[in-house]
């Protein structure tokens, strides 16, 4: 039987994704020889035409990390899920938005302002901005478009199983792998993944007070950390309530809060609104007053309670 | 020429400010047209996310009501609110939505004449800040998750 | 008019695409090399707490991200004005020379190994890591692994995350270090050491004697007279983590030393419009266009512009293979561009080198880890040596710590001119006439291999190559013929 074949794309994407598959270190010998690599713009060839000859659902399963942001990456991805039978959104950004979401608190006209015209370090008189074409004299050369809204994979083309993470750690990666080898996938739509929330796996659980309750809010800077004490009842905003399991609490380990890469759990439309309800309820006051003072030093609600989910979130972005 | 009416959603906790609604109607006191009551068991069931879902279909403005603090018929449920809500609304700031378009008030059973003024007080300040607009842009908000 | 495209070239940030036009004699008019890439991170950081930037910015590169992470801590230093303890300090340096040790044998073996190894006209098929194991045996594949495995550890033990990692911390670090953990920085160190002089002698004795190759290096396609900056100790000693920032004009001479915290005295950044990458140059020689030379304030980053700023390396063994390049190179500076492979491996040792001595440091695992900021924030600059060149984190924030304003010079931003620079000059010197070769893809690829621009991701290449695939099209726009190599 023919090995399946199977493509790696990336949109606006860091490229950590693509690191976390070469960390797999020995496992990927394995990998390599179960599957056809057909695309991995990295590393094998990427040709459109390559793709669009082939015939639809001639590619197993496409993995596609990074968030969709450009008419490049959009016509990449549509055709894309044209030739695969199943689409992976591979890690947070695919998933959720990610930390290029975050662009969704501006437009791209106050982003190309500031980064050439507005920073201290550009020189740029004539106010030169980068356009979709340019007459060189010689020729023309072109730059794919820039969209004002950052989506989430499946808000651009019909998608069947989630990696979460940023990135996923190499243990969901094989897990993910194996069952596509063994033909033993979940119902469509799952994502890969416990469907647990952190604090049930955390390794502070045991130190969260049956009834937790901030009555000051902490900075990460403020304090010198517990490393053994929950973050919340250190008064460190954690967003492990409202975020999924299976990260193997890296961050923690490194005694450092979690801010919620691998999404919220099944059933929940919209992370950071989750957290915002959970994390308002274990405010210490009845008093207004008091309630209005901790609000106060709770700083950058909404690019914290949606560092990673801005895109995937009810408004997805600021009014335009 | 025709005049902004907004769409408020008000949502309203079962055992005193829907109670106090009824009496508003039973009373004949006249209330402004705009609002849509949604009866909750208690204002603490009122999550964020019915505010940013009122918000992101349409909504011009959302009123929470529920009892007065320390008459919960739950005990603590209105307390949640009371901390939520003021957090929901500084998080709203930051995505372009004014503060002034959720409301928090208490308002008992026994206050029919309260909640008609606190209706009519909310719809006069939605139709000065005009509509929220967040609705009409169905581009951005409206795209169901395909698949 | 003709033109060809190379489309895309991959190991750059996002996509990359480099557009040849041909004049009617069929020689190069113009070579251009595009980034068609941009996220924001400067505008979308502004509202973020000052504290998150260090696990936000690691997102600009997921290959590089503790380069990230570290200058934004530093700057977070400066934000905050408080001194990280020393054993902070020395646990963020042991972090940071595992990680540009890792870096940088990572790219040596993967992305630059086969045209050394096996040799830049070497059949196609044998330019990848298995021709590169041919030559050297079973062995080189395995040794490359365990060296990666054990160095991307340290970086996982103190951050937390390898991808993305998370302990810094205005002040300090997050993390305390145990006994155990030092015994695995030790091993882990030790072994970077061996590798790394092993990987020197390899280069020694697949590369240094061929002379073909040689030809290559010091020949005239592959040359630019730039300045060059990098950030020096007091003794003007190549240091990753800290420093001030040395500049030296193509002759070798010291043209400025400046503090990080004044680089906007020194370094601004030109905008084309046919580019989202800017292009970084010193400010008080000008910007004169894609040009070499005294008067042009093009300028280049990463190791051999860190070799040729600096006035040795501070760790013996280092110092010496230094010395030899130099020797054997004919002199201090060096213009050749692909002497970068070079001294990339000259870095590689130095880092592992030095991580030793800090695993060793009897304070590495003192429990007294961070000094908690007592000023009130306003603006705070960072500066380190990523792999792929210095990097600037610049912050602004109002006093509560919330960023106002920020500022971003990656790595390869410094080198985007130079970059296209070395395209523009392999393509005029290789097409002539309208006749393109097989040979030619391979050296124009060489030709920014060198920078190992940021993202340098293809590094997993099983057929170890990046795939190319060059178009040439006639006046009218019609497809005359297309070569390509690496594609199925």
């Amino acid at each position: 039987m023919a090995k399946p074949k199977v493509a790696f794309y990336w949109c606006a994407s860091c490229g950590g994704c693509e690191e976390a598959v070469v960390d797999l270190n020995e496992d990927i010998l394995k990998v390599a020889d179960a599957l056809h690599i057909i695309f991995w713009p990295v590393a094998l060839d990427f040709k459109r035409k390559d793709v669009e000859a082939l015939s639809d659902g001639e590619i197993a399963v496409s993995f596609i990390n990074g968030a969709v942001r450009s008419g490049e990456q959009e016509e990449m991805v549509k055709l894309l899920r044209e030739k695969s039978g199943l689409v992976v959104a591979f890690g947070s950004c695919a998933h959720l938005g990610g930390i290029p979401g975050l662009g969704n608190f501006w437009t791209r006209d106050t982003i190309f302002r500031r980064v050439y015209k507005e920073t201290p370090s550009t020189e740029n008189p004539e106010g030169t901005l980068p356009q979709q074409k340019t007459d060189i004299g010689v020729g023309e050369l072109t730059l794919p478009e820039f969209y004002d809204t950052v989506k989430t994979l499946d808000q651009t083309i019909p998608v069947d199983y989630y990696l979460p993470g940023c990135p996923p750690p190499p243990d969901l990666i094989m897990n993910a792998i194996n069952a596509i080898l063994a033909g033993q996938l979940p119902e469509k739509g799952t994502v890969l993944a416990p469907s647990k929330a952190l604090c049930d796996t955390c390794p502070r659980n045991e130190t969260k007070p049956q009834k937790l309750s901030i009555a000051e809010i902490k900075r990460p800077w403020e304090i010198k950390l517990d490393p053994e004490k929950c973050f919340l009842a250190q008064g460190v905003i954690c967003l492990g309530p409202a975020t999924r399991s299976g990260c193997g609490e890296r961050c923690i380990k490194a005694n450092m809060p979690c801010r919620g890469c691998f999404g919220p759990v099944d059933g929940v439309l919209d992370q950071g609104a989750h957290f915002l309800s959970a994390l308002a309820s274990i405010i210490d006051y009845n008093d207004p007053e008091e309630i209005q003072k901790i609000i106060d030093d709770i700083v950058d609600p909404a690019g914290t309670f949606y560092r990673f989910g801005l895109p995937a979130s009810l408004l997805r972005r600021t009014k335009m | 020429m025709d005049k902004f009416e907004p769409k408020i959603v008000a949502f309203c906790c079962n055992w005193c400010s829907y109670a106090g609604a009824d009496l508003a109607g039973t009373s004949r006191i006249q209330y402004s047209p705009n609002i849509r009551i949604i009866r909750v068991m208690c204002s603490g069931r009122v999550s964020p996310l019915f505010v940013l879902k009122a918000l992101s279909v349409g909504a011009d403005g959302v009123l929470v009501l529920g009892c007065h603090p320390g008459d919960c018929h739950y005990i603590e449920g209105n307390y949640k609110t009371l901390r939520r809500i003021p957090l929901l609304k500084k998080m709203l700031k930051q995505f372009g939505i004014e503060e002034e378009r959720v409301r928090l008030e208490w308002v008992s059973a026994s206050e029919g004449a309260r909640f008609a003024e606190v209706a009519n007080s909310f719809t006069k300040t939605i139709k000065k800040l005009g509509p929220s607009s967040l609705g009409s842009s169905k581009q951005n908000y409206q795209e169901e998750k395909y698949g | 008019m003709r033109k060809i495209t190379i489309d895309p070239i991959t190991r750059l940030e996002g996509h990359g695409r480099i557009e040849i036009f041909l004049n009617d004699a069929g020689d190069v008019d113009k070579a251009y090399l595009q980034i068609p890439e941009l996220r924001g991170f400067e505008k979308f950081c502004e509202g973020r707490p000052a504290e998150e930037m260090p696990r936000i910015t690691t997102r600009i590169c997921g290959v590089c991200p503790t380069a990230h992470h570290m200058c934004s801590t530093k700057a977070l230093d400066d934000l905050w004005k408080v001194e990280p303890t020393s054993t902070a300090k020395k646990i963020r340096r042991l972090m940071y020379n595992a990680f540009v040790a890792e870096d940088h044998i990572f790219h040596f073996f993967f992305l630059a190994g086969p045209d050394f190894v096996v040799g830049p006209q070497a059949p196609a098929g044998e330019r990848n890591i298995l021709g590169v194991i041919g030559k050297v045996g079973m062995e080189a594949g395995g040794k490359v692994i365990k060296v990666r495995k054990g160095l991307r550890g340290v970086i996982q033990t103190i951050g937390g995350k390898v991808i993305h990692p998370v302990c810094g911390l205005p002040g300090g670090v997050s993390k305390v270090i145990t006994e155990e953990e030092r015994k695995d920085f030790i091993e882990a160190a030790e072994y970077a050491v061996e590798f790394s002089k092993w990987a020197l002698e390899l280069f020694d004795n697949i590369v240094l004697k061929n002379t073909e190759y040689v030809d290559l290096v010091t020949g005239d396609i592959y040359k630019h007279r730039t300045y060059y900056m990098g950030l020096m100790d007091e003794n003007n000693k190549v240091n990753f983590y800290d420093g001030d920032l040395r500049v030296v004009d193509p002759n070798g001479k010291e043209y400025v030393k400046f503090k990080g915290r004044d680089y906007l005295d020194h370094i601004r950044e030109h905008v084309e419009p046919w580019n989202y990458m800017k292009f970084c140059f010193l400010k008080n020689v000008g910007w004169k266009g894609f040009i070499d030379g005294e008067d042009s304030g093009i300028y280049r980053v990463a190791p051999l512009a860190r070799l040729n700023a600096a006035e040795g390396m501070a760790t013996p063994l280092a110092q010496e293979a230094y010395e030899k390049m130099y020797e054997v190179l004919g002199g201090k500076p060096v213009h050749n561009t692909l002497a970068f492979n070079w001294a990339r491996l000259i870095e590689a040792l130095y880092a592992s080198e030095e991580m030793l001595e800090l695993a060793h440091d009897p304070e590495l695992t003192s429990p007294d880890i961070v000094n908690l900021p007592t000023e009130t924030p306003k603006e705070g600059i960072g500066v380190v040596e990523a792999p792929r060149g210095t990097l600037f984190h610049h912050y602004q924030t109002d006093e509560k710590g919330i960023l106002t304003k920020v500022n971003l010079i990656v790595a390869t931003t410094n080198n985007m001119a130079p970059i296209d620079m070395s395209v523009e000059k392999a393509a005029k010197s290789l097409i002539h006439k309208g006749e393109v070769s097989d040979g030619l893809l391979n050296m124009i690829e060489m030709a920014f291999r060198a920078y190992d621009p940021c993202m340098a991701c293809g590094t997993h290449a099983l057929p170890g190559q990046m795939p190319l695939e060059v178009t040439i099209y006639d006046a009218q726009g019609n497809e005359l013929k297309k070569l390509s190599r690496g594609i199925s």
